[in-house]
C-alpha cells in the first residue's frame, strides 16, 4: 500500500456537490486522478457519477463526459429529470456529453478486443469540449466480455493510464455483489482498488424491513478522510450524505444566551430558560402533554422571530396546529409568514439515518435556529436500537455544532420505570436539559406533573409542579404537599380554597378586634376628659377652701388686734403675718 | 447457386495494435476462404478518425460491421473463432 506522507497541503480536489460527501473527503474526489466507486445493484452509483458531473458543469466550470456502459443515455437523462439538474440544457450547451457504449445485444464476439477505440473517440470528444471530468458507469459490463483476467487487467490499466495522461478527474463505477470486503479482492476489479487513488463503497442493505444506505471511503491517497460508514439517502436534489463531525471540524460555539421554553414559570424553574444550542429532552408517557410543551417552545421561538422547524412523527402538520391551538398555542400565523416550517414525518419512510439526513437538509434549507422533533423515540422502531441511538447522538451533535436549540420529545413506555430509565434510545445522557412529565393518580384523577430531572449548567427547581392546560394557554401551578404527598388537581383546588377561607377568617377577626379596641380607646378618652374636668373642679374647690380659710384667719387676727386696740393693753404690731406666729 | 451476394465489411481498428492486426489477418482469411470475389473491406483507424468512431458508436476495437447484405451485424474481437464469425455474418461453415 502507498504511504501517506503527512503534508500540509492535501492534493487538489474536485467538489462533487454531494451534500456531506465533500465534508467526509475534505473537498471532494481527487482532481486529475481516478476514483473507483463500488456498489451493489440500486446503490446509487450512476446517480453519484452523474451528480459529480453536473456539479462540475454547473458550479466548477468543468465540462464532463458520461460513458454509459449499462443504461442508455436517454434513460439516464430521463431518470435524472426529477432531481432538477436540467441535463438537456447542459447537453445543448455542449458542456455535458453522454457516450452510449452499451454492448449491443445482437453483437457477436470473437476473440479478444480492447478499449482503444473508445479511448480514441473519447480523446476527440475531450478535446472538442475541454472536458475535465469523466465518468465510466458500470465498467464491469464491458469487462465481463473480456475473456480472461489478464486481459481485463490490461484494459483497466489502459483506461487508468489514459485518464492520468489526460489529467482528467475520473470516476469509474463497478458493481460489487454481496459482502463487499471478502468478495472484492476476488473480483476482476479487486486490483483496481489498489490502482486508483480513491475508492468509495456504496452499500444498500435492509435491516428489519427498513432500507439502509451507507457510504464508506475505503482509501484516499494523500488525504485524510472519515473512515466510517456514513448513511446517505437519495433525496430530492440528489445524493445526501450524513457526515459526522470529523477531526478538525469547527467545534460548536458555547452560548450563555437563554431562550424561553414558552412557559414563564418553567423558565423560572430552569433559572431563565434553556441555553441556546442546548438539546432538551421531554419525556413522558402518552398524553402527558409532551407535544404541547414542544409546541410552546416553538411558538416562543417564532415570537422572537427565530426560524423554527417542527417535525412531527405522530400527526399531520395541520393536526398539530389545530391541536395546539386548543391550548392557546397559535402556530398557524407563523406557518403562514414562513417563520415556522412544519413537517409531518409520517410521509418520510425509511431508516433512522434517512430521517436524520432529511431533517438536517430541511433544517439547513429553512435556516432553522430552533428544531423540534416530536417524538424522537419513533426511531427505535425503524431499525435497531443502537442505530437509532447513534442517529440521535449525531443529531444532537450536529444541532449543537450549528447552534440550533433542539427540543425533542421521547415517549416512555408506561411499563418502564418512569424516572430512572431515560428511554430506549438512551438519549437522556445526551440531553442538556431533561424535563419529565408524568401522571399522578390521586383521588380518582390523573393530573400532569412536570419536573426537571437535569439541566446542565443551570440551577433548577427541585419541585414537581402541576401542568395545567387550558384554552388560555399552558401554565404551571404550585403543588401542595400534605402529609408527605403531593396534591394536585381537585385536591389542590380544595386545599387552595380552604386556605383562602382561612385567610379571610383571620382577616375578619383582626378587623373586629380593632374596632373593639377603638371603641375602648374612645371610651377611655371620654373618661379621661370627665376626670380632668372633675380634677379642675376639685382644684378650684381646694383653692377656694384655702382662700376662705385665710380670709377667715385674717379676720380672726384682725379681730384680735382690733380687740387689743380696743383693750389697749399690748403693743400693736400692724402686721398681717401675725397669724403665723 | 443464385447470383453471388456482395458482402460489405467495415473493420474499425486502433492503429496497428495487436488485436487490430490479428483481426485484419483473420478477416482476410475468412473472406478468401468463404467469400472469394464477393466482398469489400473498409478499414477505419479510430486513432485517425476518432469522430467517426464516436458517431458510429465504436468503443471496442477491433469491431467488424457487416453492412450488406442486411441485417447489419457487429462482431467484436480479433475474429479468431471462425465459426462464430461465420455464424454472425450468416454463412455456414463449409469444409474447404
Amino acid at each position: 500500500m502507498n504511504k501517506v506522507k503527512p503534508s500540509i497541503s492535501s492534493p487538489p480536489k474536485s467538489r462533487t456537490g454531494i451534500t456531506g460527501f465533500d465534508e467526509i473527503t475534505g473537498g471532494g474526489l481527487p482532481r486529475s486522478r481516478t476514483t473507483l466507486l463500488l456498489g451493489g445493484p440500486g446503490s446509487g452509483k450512476t446517480l453519484f457519477g452523474l451528480q459529480f458531473l453536473v456539479h462540475g458543469v454547473q458550479e466548477c466550470k468543468e465540462p464532463g463526459i458520461f460513458v454509459a456502459f449499462e443504461e442508455s443515455s436517454k434513460r439516464i437523462v430521463a431518470n435524472a429529470e426529477s432531481f432538477g439538474w436540467n441535463l438537456p440544457a447542459e447537453l445543448r450547451r455542449k458542456k455535458l456529453y453522454f457516450m452510449d457504449a452499451q454492448p449491443l445485444p445482437d453483437m457477436a464476439q470473437s476473440g479478444s478486443f480492447d478499449l482503444g477505440g473508445m479511448l480514441a473517440a473519447l480523446d476527440a470528444q475531450v478535446q472538442k469540449m475541454g472536458a475535465r471530468r469523466i465518468v465510466f458507469d458500470a465498467l464491469d459490463v464491458v469487462l465481463a466480455l473480456l475473456p480472461d483476467a489478464t486481459t481485463k487487467r490490461r484494459e483497466v490499466y489502459r483506461l487508468h493510464e489514459w485518464l492520468l495522461a489526460r489529467g482528467l478527474s475520473g470516476l469509474i463505477t463497478a458493481k460489487s455483489g454481496g459482502d463487499e470486503v471478502s468478495s472484492l479482492s476476488q473480483q476482476p476489479f479487486g486490483f483496481m482498488q489498489f490502482m486508483v487513488d480513491c475508492a468509495v463503497i456504496l452499500n444498500h442493505s435492509v435491516v428489519q424491513g427498513v432500507s439502509h444506505r451507507n457510504l464508506r471511503v475505503q482509501k484516499y491517497r494523500g488525504s485524510s478522510f472519515d473512515e466510517n460508514e456514513s448513511p446517505f439517502l437519495i433525496g430530492a436534489s440528489g445524493l445526501e450524505v450524513d457526515s459526522t463531525r470529523i477531526v478538525g471540524h469547527t467545534r460548536s460555539m458555547v452560548s450563555n444566551e437563554r431562550v424561553s421554553s414558552g412557559i414563564k414559570r418553567l423558565d423560572t424553574m430552569l433559572g431563565g430558560g434553556f441555553y441556546r444550542g442546548a438539546s432538551v429532552l421531554i419525556t413522558g408517557v402518552p398524553g402527558t402533554a409532551k407535544t404541547t410543551l414542544a409546541g410552546a417552545f416553538a411558538e416562543a421561538a417564532c415570537r422572537r422571530g427565530e426560524r423554527t422547524l417542527f417535525i412531527s412523527f405522530d400527526s399531520d402538520s395541520n393536526e398539530v396546529i389545530r391541536d395546539l391551538a386548543s391550548v392557546g398555542i397559535q402556530l398557524a400565523r407563523y406557518k403562514k409568514n414562513g417563520l415556522l416550517r412544519l413537517a409531518s414525518a409520517r410521509t418520510i419512510t425509511g431508516s433512522a439515518e434517512t430521517y436524520l439526513v432529511r431533517i438536517k437538509t430541511m433544517a439547513i434549507e429553512h435556516g432553522a435556529r430552533c428544531l423540534v422533533i416530536d417524538p424522537m423515540s419513533i426511531w427505535s422502531k425503524s431499525g435497531s436500537d443502537s442505530n437509532a441511538h447513534s442517529v440521535a447522538e449525531r443529531l444532537t451533535d450536529w444541532s449543537k455544532a450549528n447552534g440550533i436549540t433542539l427540543v425533542c420529545t421521547s415517549l416512555l413506555d408506561e411499563m418502564t420505570n418512569q424516572t430512572e430509565s431515560g428511554s430506549s434510545l438512551q438519549i437522556s445522557t445526551l440531553a442538556d436539559t431533561w424535563i419529565h412529565l408524568n401522571y399522578l393518580m390521586q383521588a380518582g384523577e390523573r393530573n400532569r406533573g412536570v419536573s426537571i430531572i437535569k439541566s446542565r449548567g443551570t440551577a433548577h427547581s427541585n419541585q414537581v409542579r402541576e401542568l395545567i392546560l387550558s384554552d388560555a394557554g399552558v401554565t404551571l401551578a404550585d403543588t401542595y404537599t400534605a402529609g408527605g404527598e403531593v396534591l394536585m388537581g381537585t385536591l389542590r383546588w380544595q386545599k387552595e380554597g380552604a386556605e383562602r377561607v382561612a385567610t379571610e377568617n383571620t382577616e375578619v377577626a383582626a378587623k373586629l378586634k380593632r374596632v373593639r379596641l377603638d371603641a375602648e380607646e374612645a371610651e377611655l378618652g371620654v373618661k379621661m376628659k370627665s376626670l380632668q374636668v372633675e380634677l379642675e373642679a376639685k382644684q378650684v374647690e381646694k383653692a377656694l377652701l384655702a382662700r376662705t380659710r385665710e380670709i377667715h384667719k385674717g379676720e380672726v387676727s384682725q379681730g384680735r388686734t382690733h380687740m387689743r386696740e380696743l383693750r389697749g393693753a399690748d403693743v400693736v404690731t400692724r402686721r398681717r403675718n401675725g397669724g403665723k406666729e | 447457386m443464385s447470383r453471388p451476394l456482395l458482402y460489405k465489411f467495415r473493420l474499425y481498428v486502433a492503429d496497428d495494435a495487436q488485436n487490430g492486426v490479428l483481426a485484419k489477418i483473420n478477416l482476410a482469411a475468412i473472406c478468401r476462404a468463404y467469400l472469394p470475389d464477393q466482398h469489400e473491406i473498409e478499414i477505419v483507424d479510430v486513432l485517425v478518425e476518432p469522430n467517426r468512431a464516436l458517431k458510429d458508436g465504436i468503443f471496442m476495437t477491433p469491431t467488424l460491421i457487416k453492412l450488406a447484405p442486411s441485417p447489419v451485424r457487429r462482431i467484436v474481437g480479433t475474429l479468431s473463432q471462425t465459426e462464430v464469425v461465420l455464424q454472425a455474418i450468416g454463412l455456414e461453415a463449409v469444409p474447404v
